[in-house]
């Protein structure tokens, strides 16, 4: 990339060129070797953190029963008489508390986004960017002791259930977590429209609400994809919260209020206290093999539709 | 050109530095199975192994006793009352913590192959309560009714079958199972105690992660019923007499009931040392005993021993 300034052909015109000296040239390569690495880290650390969490479980996968550890919804882990190792119980948890978190926050995000960016103005959006933005800054912890003592007696009460902590309790948690991240990036997405789009809509005579929802949506389709996506990504990883409010128990749901169980909070409530290198604690790595396919499968996804879109 | 070979050494640094992360972290998982190293100095270590349930009362035990001897560090480590003593049988421990007591058989062997006697001490009980709903009109439970509500081979869903039809502010019949995540050491107890060593708890009971959240949760939800240390009792909740059969007296769970072992969900925790203890060793389990010792026995969640 660098190369040495080129020696002056006709001395009748030799001009004494500026040259760097060694050091700047030294430090030039040490701060572009520094950017580098600090590039490609992430790239490392997440080959780093796989290649890590698949070697602590790869030593069962010789004795696991595919089948069995996908489709069983059987997780018994600890028996003394005969383990069974099914996650499909757990799978179908974080699935069905995932979808059901989207289905609640992505209409109240983008609306949020929308209402904030094109609908409001002046110390209104000010305030209440600083109360969203702050919504995101409630711990996990806090969210899940919100769900098993407050939302829970509400849930009984309201919808008639015996059980308060369950998957709606959860996903409703999880969609007020990701509403704000879903909002801020959404509100960037939307700012990034060039004002001339919406000038022209104007000029044309479009309302506000076709201004929205014919030009500024399309334009900032991309920007809101991601914004959502990210916000799948909270949901799907979210731990504390769901530990504590989906009620915990491996079951698959016949409705909305029944109690759940994610594969994140099974990880979280079980690999404390397991012995190190144990069935079991193997079991749990190969969960977060699982996890970790599930999000690249959602990121990979996400990818391929931005391309799809961008080539149209 | 320079693009081809910068990309090429690209690929080779994130190569290398994948693998030296690997490397990185596999050394310290290997570090971690050998358990920590013994601090230098003039210290004595003790090895005190052995049961699960007791492993978090033995932790808190060596921590605090760290301000009182410092000369001595207590090592901690479970695996279960049967490791523990396995453990003085062959002198790999010098203290085994057991929620059972020894079997005459394992009395035998370390005679046999140390010339020693066990030595017994209660250091404390352990002894679950049954809660449910403070509304819950249920006062009294036997321990077959409550093996066929939690263990896989019982029928029992709903509180008609116990014969309690109106609970206020229930919702349905059903009865809503709490529990604790599987690796806790009262969930071993309660599964060895109530459900039976053999059978398995019931699937889509809710694990809760913690003693504090068992009894938090059935005090807001009326349906429910769990268990959990005695000392975790609040006024949204109510503890269920418990009677060892259908015609046995119930008995209410209380530190004097424990201690008179007439509460059937109670059971005493031991040290065993093989022989007289080391006189440092003897000052150890003094203290554990003493009141100063006993605060830990409530803290985390236990039955202290009777005050002298």
């Amino acid at each position: 990339m660098s190369k040495e300034p080129t020696e002056v052909l006709s001395p009748a015109l030799a001009v004494p060129i500026a040259r760097r000296g060694q050091a700047a040239v030294l430090g030039e390569r040490v701060i572009e070797g520094l950017v580098y690495l600090c590039g490609i880290s992430a790239i490392v650390f997440v080959f780093g953190i796989f290649f890590f969490v698949f070697k602590e479980g790869a030593p069962f996968l010789a004795k696991l029963d595919f089948k069995e550890f996908f489709f069983s919804k059987e997780w018994i882990p600890t028996s003394s008489v005969q383990p069974k190792y099914g996650i499909g119980a757990l799978i179908v948890g974080t699935l069905s508390v995932t979808t059901l978190a989207m289905v609640i926050a992505v209409p109240f995000g983008l609306g949020a986004a929308i209402f904030v960016s094109e609908f409001c103005t002046g110390k209104t959006k000010e305030t209440l960017k600083i109360v969203i933005e702050l919504l995101a800054a409630i711990p996990s912890v806090v969210w899940g002791f919100i769900g098993l003592s407050v939302m829970s007696p509400v849930i009984i009460a309201v919808f008639h259930v015996p059980v308060g902590v369950n998957l709606f309790n959860a996903a409703m948690l999880l969609a007020l977590m990701s509403v704000p991240i879903m909002v801020s990036m959404g509100e960037d997405a939307l700012k990034a429209v060039p004002d001339s789009y919406r000038e022209a809509g104007i000029a044309l005579g479009a309302t506000r609400w076709q201004l929205v929802y014919r030009v500024l949506l399309p334009a900032a389709k991309n920007g809101l994809l991601a914004a959502v996506l990210l916000g799948v990504g909270r949901a799907i990883g979210e731990t504390m919260a769901v530990l504590m409010a989906t009620g915990h128990a491996v079951n698959i749901p016949d409705s909305i209020f029944d109690p759940v169980r994610t594969l994140t909070a099974t990880i979280a409530a079980e690999l404390g206290e397991t012995s190190h290198g144990s069935p079991h604690y193997q079991v749990l790595f190969l969960i977060g093999v699982v996890l970790f396919s599930i999000t690249f499968v959602v990121n990979l996804a996400a990818d391929f539709i931005v391309k799809g879109i961008k080539r149209k | 050109m320079t693009m081809n070979t910068q990309m090429q050494w690209g690929v080779r640094t994130v190569a290398v530095a994948t693998v030296a992360i690997g490397v990185l972290l596999t050394g310290c998982g290997k570090k971690d199975e050998a358990g920590g190293t013994a601090p230098a100095g003039k210290k004595t270590n003790v090895a005190n192994i052995g049961s699960d349930t007791m492993v978090n009362l033995a932790a808190a035990w060596a921590e605090a006793y760290g301000a009182v001897d410092k000369t001595v560090v207590i090592e901690v480590n479970g695996g279960g009352s049967g490791v523990g003593i396995k453990g003085l049988l062959n002198g790999t421990a010098e203290l085994a913590n057991s929620s059972r007591h020894i079997e005459d058989k394992e009395k035998a062997e370390l005679k046999e192959k140390r010339q020693l006697d066990a030595k017994e001490y209660v250091v404390g009980f352990d002894a679950l309560s049954i809660y449910v709903h403070k509304d819950n009109p249920m006062n009294e439970i036997t321990m077959e009714q409550l093996r066929d509500i939690y263990g896989a081979t019982g029928t029992t869903t709903k509180w008609s079958e116990l014969g309690i039809t109106a609970i206020p502010g229930a919702k349905g019949d059903e009865i809503i199972r709490v529990s604790r995540q599987n690796n806790s050491g009262t969930y071993e107890y309660f599964k060895e105690a109530v459900v039976g060593k053999k059978n398995e708890f019931k699937l889509g009971s809710l694990d809760m992660n913690g003693s504090k959240d068992v009894v938090e949760l059935v005090g807001k939800t009326p349906n429910a019923i769990g268990y959990s240390g005695m000392g975790y009792a609040n006024p949204s909740v109510k503890m269920l007499k418990v009677a060892k059969k259908k015609g046995d007296p119930y008995i209410a769970p209380s530190i004097a009931a424990t201690h008179d072992k007439s509460y059937p969900i109670a059971r005493p925790m031991f040290f065993y040392t093989a022989g007289e203890p080391a006189p440092h060793l003897k000052k150890y389990i003094d203290w554990t005993m003493s009141d100063d010792g006993q605060k830990y026995v409530e803290s985390t969640g236990y039955v202290p021993l009777p005050k002298k």
